[in-house]
């Protein structure tokens, strides 16, 4: 607020969550048909923290050779044992996984902001209890298949080769085990390779759940070892989150092949901000929309469009709220903002934040000083900005939203339309009819009216156009892994 | 009629001269020739010659997908009701044209049994499909409970522009199985007919034309397929490729540049007889999910 | 003066989630140190029963001087709150303590009464000694939309107060919604209001984060148009420290440090005090307390 008055002044003492139930390895082999192994190539890559750049422990490099071995685990247990399981008993091992998971919630979430920089409220509170809710909601699809998809005859498809993005290291492996499963396939799962970690847990805590050996593998590497799984001939079905320039190439190297294919790509959506909206709850959402997991997530509300008779009203809220915003060290309970995900991706995001400017728009950052040590990127606001500059079309992956204007429904849905993508949507009006025309016309997989990032296993997750086809959660993320007559 | 046999040919000094009837491209409810002026010579059975068809180029089909762009989402915005009245319309426009389908199918090498069966069989598959245009939004849609204070509900929406091609292996039902479903499902096509049947593909088009149907939703060409693979997958505002029996190496090529928009590809196999499925309707769909809060006050709770 | 009558749009769901994320907040060592005591330093201590008498008053503002003697260093609350006939004992009492009184004024709670007995009952209050009025708005009257009538009360009493700071009691748990609550502060604001108070403590719900919340922000939109501070007195179910603390969380990141005063925020409690004093003194000790160590009143 403007008013200051220092007598007043009250900040936050420091809350770090404690590591000190926390085990990591020094290093992490592959886990191939219910084992860890070490992997053929030899060779291991360091993971690290991004708060603070030290190295967590070492992480096997799969090579062909060990996709390959893990692909035949994963068949030989498809063959022999998992499609032959009775539908009940499939549910039973799922339904363990998501209590085991629950069991070490915490263990999970401390490994995953350490390993990944996000803020240990959003791992703690979001990612590992809607992966957990993951494993849970599908387990018990696992017996009921025919009644999801009546006269079609559901089958389970085969092997499945997964490969997810950094954002949403455990989720993301837990929302695609949790439904291949179910379906009756075995799963080859790769993480991404600056955040195994989580997965690695996940593979100590499936091997625990005593599933048979082979159902699931998680293999861990680079681009490399992604490109042999995709390629690899035995492979049914990939699934694959990530950027769309690599979903492109994935869909490129399945042509002509009979494998099937998901793709959960990226994204650039429209939040859209009415005048006769809740403006306090929009203002939230914004924040919500942009600055969750320091704005890495394909489904972010990264372009705010604003009505222009409360353009101003908006934009002193907003700012106001992003001041008191706190960014810096992952594990406290306070932070709100982490650290970004990489180098890499720092660098990324800091060439948008360069080019905003170059391109001419006023840039605002807020919230604290981060540490000096490690990855940061402020939240930051460009305004007024135009639906032709480079910010406003390319997606960023990083807490950099990019406001524009409008005067009419019509022209917004236009915008908003304007992209070759179509993932997410936000709508924030208090008028019902209003809603529904927005919600209809705008070409977005999923569209949050007066919210805004809200996630369920229950509720079907994708995109239109080059966001990618497919769904993940829901009866329609089902359909996915099975195959019908 | 289009043509007589050639015996009738001879007869070229009677007063009954036949009008054979140009079989031109359908573009935007238009039946314009090829912009490219090439044509390819369409024989009978018997290998007499029965039409010139437009050998439709890549400017041609450029122009379809405009048309379909254009004509797509006020076609989805139809009610489902208004989509279900103008499909079963273009059963009732192609019933009532069944000598000259059948006449067509008989020249293009059909005995009168199997065009009497096909023709029958492309009547039921379009009364099938029209019933499907306001059932199948009720049938996939789901209500989702999730754990937070908000409805949640997924529906099916269509994907946008779908490019096909027909199946080589039916006269009728295989271009109506390649153009209905879409259509039902709010999308607006542009479709390269058999090679083998382009007359009787033209002929529906004239079906479709009196039928209600607006411009621009279905467009028609005729041509070769090989010519045409590469523009239809690569097209940026084509939105789905829908290949009826494709080898399997032009499969792989239209699957490779598909990729670059992300486009959905579907490569079917036909069976005969043709029979309807609503995976034709589904598979050319979004799940488009919306979430909204519900307001929860005083302990009034709510159920979903 | 033009009342700006339009409801202002309030999603609840979203409120309940931004107050989820206040108390997400952790508050430690230090920061809770001084968290505590600011929220002791900003308690209303209340006593509001027809059984009260000179002699419980008496005893409550000894209390109010002396909350916790054993731990040196604690400030007192802000002030006592009691109805009109209680408050010339208060002011006996309380001496030059520095601890102001607040009368409940204007037929407390129902409001049920005509506009010359409220100006009466306000003006038999500040004879007493009051500091600040408590007033309640006539429900009814905004319930029916007569918001000219509450408005005009308001001002009434406003006026009747004269240098006398006046909060305005909403009585939010018989507004209905939130949009009632954000339209009630806006009215109670433009009449005049130097403070908004939830609660009469006499329904439920009273004060609850999320109405607190719906408050504040009417407080920050005035402040943004006019550069004005209103004062919020949230009052009635806050009885832990925990949540105390989350509710100045709430001011600070909705208001900002200027409010973070007894000047600009109030507790309307009787037994938060001994849970702060009790958080307090496990703070310096570093062991759980037990209420037999803490005097009641």
């Amino acid at each position: 607020m403007a008013k200051k008055n220092d007598t007043n002044t009250w900040s936050l003492s420091p809350a770090p969550e404690s590591t000190s139930h926390i085990r990591i390895d020094k290093k992490y082999d592959l886990f191939i048909d219910g084992k860890f192994t070490p992997p053929q190539s030899k060779k291991y890559f360091k993971t690290i923290n991004p708060a603070t750049e030290e190295v967590l422990a070492e992480i096997a490099d799969a090579n062909e050779k060990d996709v390959d071995r893990a692909v035949k685990a994963a068949r030989k247990a498809y063959t022999n044992v998992w499609s032959k399981m009775e539908p009940k008993e499939r549910a039973k091992y799922i339904f363990r996984i998501a209590r085991l998971l629950q069991e070490r919630a915490r263990e999970f979430a401390v490994i995953e902001s350490m390993d990944g920089g996000k803020p240990i409220r959003e791992s703690r509170d979001f990612d590992v209890p809607t992966a957990a809710a993951h494993f849970f909601y599908h387990a018990g699809w696992a017996d009921k298949l025919e009644y999801a998809f009546p006269a079609k005859k559901p089958k389970s498809i085969g092997v499945v080769g997964q490969i997810i993005p950094w954002n949403f290291p455990l989720l993301m492996a837990s929302w695609k085990i949790a439904p291949a499963l179910a379906a009756g396939n075995t799963v080859v799962l790769k993480p991404a390779e600056t955040t195994s970690l989580t997965a690695l847990k996940l593979a100590e805590l499936i091997r625990d759940s005593g599933i048979p050996d082979g159902v699931v593998n998680i293999i861990t590497g680079a681009g490399e070892t992604g490109k042999a799984l995709v390629e690899h001939p035995d492979i049914d079905k990939i699934a694959f989150t990530g950027s769309t320039a690599v979903g492109k190439m994935i869909q490129r190297s399945l042509a002509g092949t009979n494998k099937k294919l998901t793709l959960e790509l990226g994204g650039k959506a429209a939040n859209i901000i009415f005048e006769d909206a809740a403006l306090d709850q929009a203002v939230e959402g914004i924040i919500n929309g942009i600055f969750f997991n320091q704005g890495h997530v394909c489904c972010a509300g990264s372009r705010v469009f604003v009505q222009e008779s409360v353009v101003d009203a908006v934009t002193r809220r907003l700012e106001h709220r992003m001041n008191s915003l706190i960014i810096g060290d992952p594990l406290d309970k306070n932070t709100d903002i982490g650290a970004i995900n990489s180098k890499g991706q720092l660098e990324t995001v800091n060439k948008y934040l360069e080019l905003g400017q170059k391109e001419g728009f006023e840039m605002f950052q807020a919230g604290n000083e981060p540490p000096k040590k490690g990855f940061w990127c402020k939240p930051t606001l460009f305004k007024n900005v135009a639906q032709s500059s480079i910010i406003s079309k390319e997606e960023i992956f990083g807490p950099v939203l990019v406001m524009q204007t409008f005067r009419t429904i019509d022209e917004v849905i236009d915008k908003a339309n304007n992209t070759p993508y179509g993932l997410s949507a936000g709508v924030w009006t208090d008028k019902g009819s209003k809603i529904f025309n927005l919600t209809s016309r705008l070409k977005a997989g999923v569209v949050w009216a007066n919210t805004f990032n809200k996630f369920d296993p229950t509720s079907p997750f994708g995109g239109y156009k080059e966001s990618g086809f497919g769904r993940e959660g829901g009866i329609q993320g089902l359909s996915a892994y099975l195959k019908f007559d | 009629m289009a043509t007589k046999k050639s015996s009738e040919k001879k007869s070229v000094q009677s007063a009954d001269l036949p009008i054979n009837k140009t079989y031109k491209l359908f573009i935007n409810g238009a039946f314009p020739r090829t912009e490219s002026g090439r044509y390819f010579q369409l024989d009978d059975a018997d290998g007499n010659f029965m039409a010139n068809i437009c050998l439709s180029s890549r400017k041609d089909f450029r122009n379809s997908v405009v048309a379909a762009r254009s004509a797509q989402q006020s076609w989805q915005d139809r009610a489902a009701f208004n989509k279900s009245q103008i499909v079963y319309r273009i059963a009732e426009m192609l019933d009532q044209k069944r000598d000259l389908f059948v006449n067509e199918m008989i020249q293009m090498g059909y005995s009168k049994s199997a065009s009497d069966k096909e023709f029958t069989a492309a009547v039921d598959l379009v009364v099938y499909y029209a019933g499907w245009c306001d059932k199948y939004m009720q049938v996939f849609s789901n209500v989702n409970p999730v754990a937070s204070s908000h409805f949640n509900f997924s529906v099916p929406e269509p994907t946008g522009i779908v490019a096909t091609m027909a199946s080589e292996k039916t006269a009728l039902t295989g271009i109506i199985q390649a153009i209905i479903p879409p259509i039902c499902g709010g999308n607006t096509v542009v479709v390269l007919s058999a090679e083998k049947y382009p007359a009787t593909a033209i002929s529906f088009a004239e079906v479709l034309a009196t039928s209600d149907v607006p411009a621009g939703v279905v467009n028609i060409l005729t041509g070769k397929r090989a010519e045409l693979y590469s523009h239809f997958a690569s097209h940026m505002d084509v939105n789905a490729v829908v290949i009826w029996d494709a080898e399997k190496a032009d499969a792989k090529n239209v699957g490779a540049l598909a990729a670059d928009s992300v486009k959905r590809t579907h490569f079917y196999e036909s069976k005969t007889p043709v029979v309807g499925n609503p995976d034709l309707i589904m598979n050319l769909q979004e799940t488009k999910t919306t979430w909204h809060p519900i307001q929860n006050i005083s302990g009034s709770k709510s159920g979903y | 003066m033009e009342l700006k009558l339009r409801h202002k749009p309030i999603d609840q769901v979203g409120i309940e989630e931004r107050c989820a994320r206040f108390k997400t907040r952790s508050i430690k060592t230090d920061a809770k140190m001084q968290g505590l005591k600011m929220a002791l330093s900003m308690i209303d201590l209340t006593t509001l029963e027809g059984k009260d008498t000179a002699g419980k008053v008496r005893q409550m503002c000894y209390k109010a001087m002396h909350l916790h003697d054993e731990l040196p260093g604690l400030p007192t609350v802000a002030a006592v709150c009691v109805y009109p006939e209680m408050v010339a004992s208060a002011r006996k009492y309380l001496g030059s303590s520095g601890v102001k009184i607040a009368s409940v004024a204007t037929a407390f709670p129902s409001g049920q009464t005509n506009l010359d007995i409220k100006l009466a009952d306000t003006k038999q209050a500040i004879d007493a000694g009051a500091d600040e009025i408590d007033m309640v708005i006539s429900r009814g009257k905004f319930l029916q939309g007569d918001y000219n009538f509450v408005f005009d009360e308001i001002s009434s009493i406003k006026e009747a107060c004269g240098n006398k700071r006046l909060k305005v009691i909403l009585e939010t748990g018989e507004l209905g919604d939130l949009e009632n609550v954000a339209l009630a502060s806006r009215l109670a604001i433009d009449a005049g209001a130097d403070f908004i108070k939830t609660s009469t403590g006499k329904i439920q719900p009273a004060a609850t984060m999320e109405v607190t919340l719906v408050m504040l922000e009417v407080i920050r939109d005035y402040y943004f148009e006019t550069g004005k501070m209103v004062g919020m007195k949230p009052a009635g179910g806050i009885s832990n420290s925990k949540l105390a603390l989350h509710y100045l969380i709430m001011l600070k990141e909705t208001l900002g440090d200027a409010w973070l005063t007894n000047e600009w925020f109030r507790f309307g409690a009787s037994s938060l005090a001994n849970d702060l004093l009790k958080q307090l003194v496990k703070q310096t000790t570093g062991v759980y307390q037990s209420g037999n160590y803490f005097a009641l009143d």
